[in-house]
C-alpha cells in the first residue's frame, strides 16, 4: 500500500527536505489559514460563552415593567399624569395572562435617585439602596446567598418581620472582617433589622449593586408608608412562551387598569430580557458564522498557495521527474507522490496552526480574565477542528491533483532533452 | 536481442512534417557493444528514444528480447523500461538531493524490491563501478566521471537486458571519458548488450560495431576491432 510504505514517506520527506524555503513558505500559508480559523472561532465562542455567563442568573424569558407619566390625554385626564403601579395590578396581571409563570412586585428606595436608606451599626454608618421584595423574586433572578444565610421568605412577608439580606460590600462596611453577620442587627432608618443573609454579588446582573439591602416587601411598606405602591414589576413567562407577546399584554392590561390611552407609548415603560438576549445571541451566532466563513476562506487561500508552490516545484523538478519516469516510475506513482506531498504539507501546517491557535486562545483567555469583557472559556469544538482538518485534506488532495497532472503530462523524453 | 524492422518516425514542426527516421532495419545480438554515430539531425537520438520506449514509432516493428514492443501506454512503458532497459545520459541526471546510494536504489524502488535487497544490490553495483566509499555522498560532491559511474551503476542496478547510453562521455574530458568507456567495456565483457550513441570517433571505436546514421537512414553498419580503453588510460 502506497500510503503506509516507509519508502513512500522517505521519498516525500526527501523532496520536502530538498527545498526547505519552499516548504516553510508553503506551510506558513496554510498554518496562517487554520490559525485564523481557530482563533476567530475560538474567540467567537468565548464571546458567546461570556454573554451566556452574563445572563445566567436571570431568567431568559423575563421582563420588567414600570410606570412613568402619560403622554396622551385620556378619559378626562390631561397629559403628564404620573402613574403609580399598585399591588392589585399584580393579581390582575397574574389572573389575566396565563403565560406568566412568576410575577414579583418590587420597590426600592435610593437606587434610581431619591434618598437612600440610612444604615447604622454601632459606630459604623452608611447609606444604601433599600429594596422591598417578595420571595418569588428569586425564581426570576437567582439570589445567591452565602452559606448560613437565606433570602426573604413567605413567613417574613406574612409577619412583617424586620429582617434583611445585605450585600457583600455592606457586610464589609458594617461588620468586622471575621464577624459573622447572620443574626446580628443593623439599623435601617432608625429601625432595627436582623441580618438573615449575605447576597453574593454577580457582575453584570442588571442594576443590582454589591451594597444593596433587601427587606420583606410588607415590612418595607410599613417602614416607608408606601401602602399599595409598587416600584416596578419583574415578570417571568413560561419557557415556551413568546415573551414579547407577554410584554405587550402586560402593558395593555396596565394601561386599562390605570386609564391610560391605548396608544400612549410613554406611560408604561418596559424592558424585555428575552428580546435583548435573542439579539445578543444572534450577534454571537453571526460572529461565529462570520469567523467560520473567514477562517475557511483563509484555509482555502492557504491551500491554493500550496498548489501554486507545488506547481512551481513540479516545473523545477521536471528533469527529476523525467529521470524517475525513465527509471520505471509509472504515472500513477508520480501522481501519488505529488498528491501525498501536498496532503502531507497541508496536514503538518494544519496541525501546527491548530496548536498555535490554541496557545493564542489560551493567552487571550488569560489576559481577559480580570478585564471587564464578556469573554469566557474560548474553545473550538472538536468537530470544528476535525472538520477543518478534513477540509484541508480534501482541498490538499484536490489542489495536489493540478501539479500532479502537470507532472504526469510531462513526457520523460521532453524532461530529459538537453538544453 | 533487439530487432527493428522498417522503423519510421516523423515530427510535426509547425505545418511541416519532419521525417526523421526513414525506415531503419537493424538486428542487435545479445552481448554486442554497438556505437550509433551520426551528425546532429541524423536521427540517432530519436532512434535511441524509441529503443528506450521514451518515444513511439509511427511505423515499423520493434522486438526486444522476443517481446514485441507495441501499443504502449505510459504505465506499460514505465514497467518495460524498468524491466528491460538501463539509461545513461550525457548530463548524468542524478537526483541531486539523494546520495549516490539512494540514486542507485531508485530503479530497484520502482521494481518494488525490499529495502534490504535494494541496499545490498546498490552497494554491489557501487562497488562494481569503484565508488562504494562514496555511497553516502551527494552528487554535488562528486566529479563528472564519478557522477557518470554512479549513473552507470544506477542503470545496471535493475539488471536490464540492454544498456542505452546517450552520449555518455559528452560532458567529460578525454581521460575521464576513457575511464567511463573502460567501465562500459568491462560490463560488456560480462555479456551485457550495450548501445552507445556518440559522435566521437575514438569513443565509437571502443565499441564492437559502428552503425552510421545519416538523414534518417543507416548508411554504414560495420563490425570493427575493438580498441580497449585501457590502452589510453
Amino acid at each position: 500500500m502506497l500510503l503506509f510504505s516507509r519508502d513512500t514517506w522517505q521519498e516525500i520527506f526527501g523532496s520536502i527536505r530538498k527545498n526547505k524555503a519552499r516548504t516553510i513558505i508553503t506551510v506558513i500559508g496554510v498554518l496562517w489559514g487554520i490559525f485564523i480559523y481557530i482563533v476567530l472561532s475560538g474567540a467567537a465562542k468565548g464571546l458567546d460563552n461570556g454573554f451566556e455567563e452574563e445572563f445566567k442568573d436571570v431568567a431568559m424569558n423575563s421582563m420588567f415593567a414600570w410606570a412613568q407619566q402619560t403622554s396622551v390625554p385620556y378619559a378626562g385626564f390631561k397629559t403628564g399624569r404620573p402613574i403609580q403601579l399598585k399591588l392589585g395590578d399584580v393579581r390582575t396581571l397574574a389572573s389575566r395572562i396565563p403565560e406568566i409563570q412568576y410575577i414579583a412586585p418590587r420597590i426600592v428606595k435610593g437606587a434610581f435617585g431619591g434618598e437612600a436608606g440610612n444604615v447604622v451599626r454601632g459606630q459604623r454608618t452608611g447609606s444604601y439602596s433599600i429594596y422591598g421584595d417578595f420571595p418569588v423574586l428569586s425564581k426570576i433572578a437567582t439570589q445567591k446567598i452565602y452559606v448560613g444565610g437565606r433570602f426573604v421568605n413567605q413567613g417574613d412577608i406574612k409577619e412583617h418581620r424586620k429582617v434583611c439580606v445585605i450585600g457583600e460590600r455592606t457586610q464589609k462596611e458594617l461588620f468586622a472582617k471575621d464577624e459573622d453577620p447572620i443574626g446580628k442587627f443593623i439599623q435601617i432608618d432608625k429601625v432595627f433589622f436582623k441580618v438573615i443573609g449575605v447576597k453574593k454579588y454577580e457582575e453584570g446582573g442588571g442594576f443590582a449593586e454589591d451594597d444593596d439591602i433587601t427587606i420583606p416587601f410588607s415590612t418595607y411598606r410599613k417602614l416607608y408608608n408606601t401602602a399599595d405602591n409598587v416600584g416596578w414589576l419583574a415578570i417571568a413567562a413560561y419557557d415556551n412562551v413568546d415573551v414579547i407577546k407577554v410584554e405587550e399584554d402586560v402593558k395593555k392590561i396596565l394601561k386599562s387598569i390605570h386609564q391610560i390611552a391605548p396608544e400612549d407609548e410613554r406611560a408604561i415603560g418596559s424592558f424585555n430580557l428575552g428580546e435583548i438576549f435573542t439579539k445578543i445571541n444572534g450577534f454571537a451566532k453571526g460572529l461565529t458564522f462570520l469567523s467560520l466563513v473567514v477562517g475557511i476562506a483563509t484555509i482555502i487561500a492557504g491551500v491554493i498557495g500550496i498548489g501554486n508552490i507545488l506547481l512551481i516545484s513540479v516545473k523545477e523538478r521536471t528533469k527529476e521527474l523525467g529521470v524517475r519516469r525513465a527509471l520505471g516510475a509509472t504515472p500513477s506513482e508520480v501522481r501519488g507522490q505529488i498528491i501525498l506531498e501536498s496532503v502531507f504539507l497541508t496536514l503538518i501546517a494544519g496541525i501546527f496552526g491548530i496548536v498555535l491557535g490554541a496557545f493564542v486562545l489560551r493567552g487571550i483567555d488569560y489576559v481577559s480574565q480580570d478585564a471587564d469583557i464578556p469573554y469566557t472559556n474560548p474553545t473550538v469544538p472538536i468537530p470544528y477542528v476535525l472538520g477543518a482538518l478534513f477540509l484541508m485534506v480534501v482541498l490538499g488532495t484536490l489542489i495536489g491533483l493540478i501539479p500532479a497532472q502537470r507532472a504526469v503530462s510531462i513526457k520523460p523524453i521532453d524532461a530529459l532533452r538537453e538544453e | 536481442m533487439i530487432e527493428i524492422k522498417d522503423l519510421h518516425k516523423s515530427y510535426k514542426i509547425g505545418k511541416n512534417l519532419l521525417h526523421v527516421l526513414k525506415g531503419i532495419n537493424i538486428n542487435i545480438e545479445a552481448g554486442e557493444l554497438v556505437a550509433i554515430m551520426g551528425s546532429s539531425g541524423s536521427g540517432k537520438s530519436t532512434l535511441l528514444n524509441i529503443l528506450g520506449m521514451l518515444d513511439v514509432a509511427d511505423k515499423g516493428s520493434y522486438t526486444l528480447d522476443k517481446v514485441p514492443i507495441k501499443d504502449l501506454d505510459e504505465t506499460k512503458a514505465a514497467k518495460y523500461r524498468n524491466k528491460f532497459l538501463g539509461f545513461v545520459f550525457q548530463s548524468f541526471n542524478l537526483i541531486n538531493y539523494k546520495t549516490a546510494l539512494e540514486n542507485v536504489t531508485l530503479p530497484l524502488y520502482y521494481q518494488k524490491a525490499g529495502r534490504k535487497e535494494r541496499h545490498i544490490k546498490a552497494m554491489q553495483y557501487l562497488e562494481k563501478v569503484g565508488l562504494a566509499d562514496w555511497a553516502s555522498h551527494l552528487p554535488s560532491e562528486l566529479s563528472g566521471g564519478q557522477k557518470q559511474r554512479i549513473a552507470i551503476a544506477r542503470a545496471l542496478a535493475a539488471e536490464p537486458k540492454v544498456l542505452l547510453a546517450d552520449e555518455p562521455t559528452g560532458a567529460l574530458d578525454s581521460t575521464t571519458s576513457y575511464e567511463v568507456m573502460q567501465l562500459i567495456q568491462e560490463i560488456n565483457d560480462e555479456g551485457k548488450t550495450i548501445l552507445v550513441v556518440t559522435h566521437e570517433k575514438d569513443i565509437a571505436h571502443m565499441c564492437k560495431r559502428i552503425v552510421q546514421l545519416k538523414d534518417g537512414v543507416i548508411i554504414e553498419d560495420t563490425k570493427i576491432n575493438q580498441v580497449r580503453a585501457s590502452e589510453y588510460v
